[in-house]
């Protein structure tokens, strides 16, 4: 049985692998670049499927948002003319690579087949956003309090680094 | 009928692309890249065992401060990316010798 659901999660699969592949293979990193986002964009589509949807739209406004135009414009910036050396290890430690990674998932993969765990049936009630908001307010205020100082020490850090090269090469 | 399974194999699939990246590039760029398709991968499970396994929204609340710390690491990384090139002009990290302490 075939539902709208299940087409869903094919081509969001598809979206999400197709441009973390595309993000590492492209020949042009600006192409990487929008793969990236369009990875970040199936993952998002993931997580409505799980009905996560405030999860999903916080995932677009960070990771689409924020973090993939940051990362275009890093890519726009440190593109440099000639061409980069050593960006591959060679066909041979690629092919080593390939295969080490491809034992990996294929195990885990196996693994999961066999735990039992697709027989799992879904949570009768998804957690709504309400919870979200209880937990945040409630027992993780903390966390929040200190995530918020982790991210004013990272633009802080940012910023140094911008201050320490230009002196640098004054 | 998605099952928990289908998403896990999803999140390890992206796992190996992501680990796949980090042990065979050398742009500084791609292994960004790699970095941020590995913590999407971990951050699929959190809310796929958080919708199957569990009756609050726990491991949504560990993605938005997963995505939050994220989102931290990918402009200070960015940054000395961009440091790196200035002085450099380059982000190959096996040229980067220099950055050792």
């Amino acid at each position: 049985m075939v539902d709208a659901s299940d087409v869903a999660f094919a081509a969001m699969t598809v979206v999400a692998v197709g441009g973390a592949v595309a993000a590492l293979e492209a020949k042009e990193i600006v192409y990487g670049a929008v793969g990236l986002a369009a990875s970040f964009a199936g993952v998002a589509s993931l997580f409505f499927l799980l009905d996560s949807p405030f999860v999903a739209v916080f995932q677009i406004t960070v990771y689409v948002g924020a973090v993939a135009v940051l990362v275009l414009f890093t890519v726009m910036l440190v593109r440099s003319e000639r061409k980069w050396f050593g960006d591959s290890p060679g066909i041979l430690g690629q092919a080593a690579a390939v295969v080490t990674v491809g034992a990996l998932v294929l195990s885990l993969v196996l693994t999961f087949s066999q735990s039992g765990l697709s027989a799992v049936g879904e949570q009768a009630v998804a957690p709504s956003f309400v919870d979200i908001g209880q937990l945040l307010a409630g027992p993780y205020a903390p966390v929040l309090e200190v995530l918020a100082l982790v991210l004013a020490a990272s633009v802080l850090s940012a910023l140094t680094l911008a201050k320490v090269e230009r002196e640098e090469t004054a | 009928m998605i099952t928990l399974s289908d998403y896990l194999v999803v999140s390890v699939v992206l796992l190996g692309v992501g680990v796949y990246g980090l042990v065979t590039k050398r742009n500084a760029m791609r292994l960004v890249f790699s970095v941020e398709i590995l913590i999407n991968a971990a951050n699929i499970n959190f809310v796929a065992f958080n919708r199957f396994l569990w009756p609050t929204a726990l491991g949504q609340t560990a993605v938005l401060f997963s995505i939050a710390l994220a989102a931290a690491e990918a402009s200070v990384i960015l940054a000395i990316v961009v440091v790196a090139y200035r002085i450099h002009d380059d982000v190959d990290v096996g040229e980067l010798k220099n950055l050792r302490g």
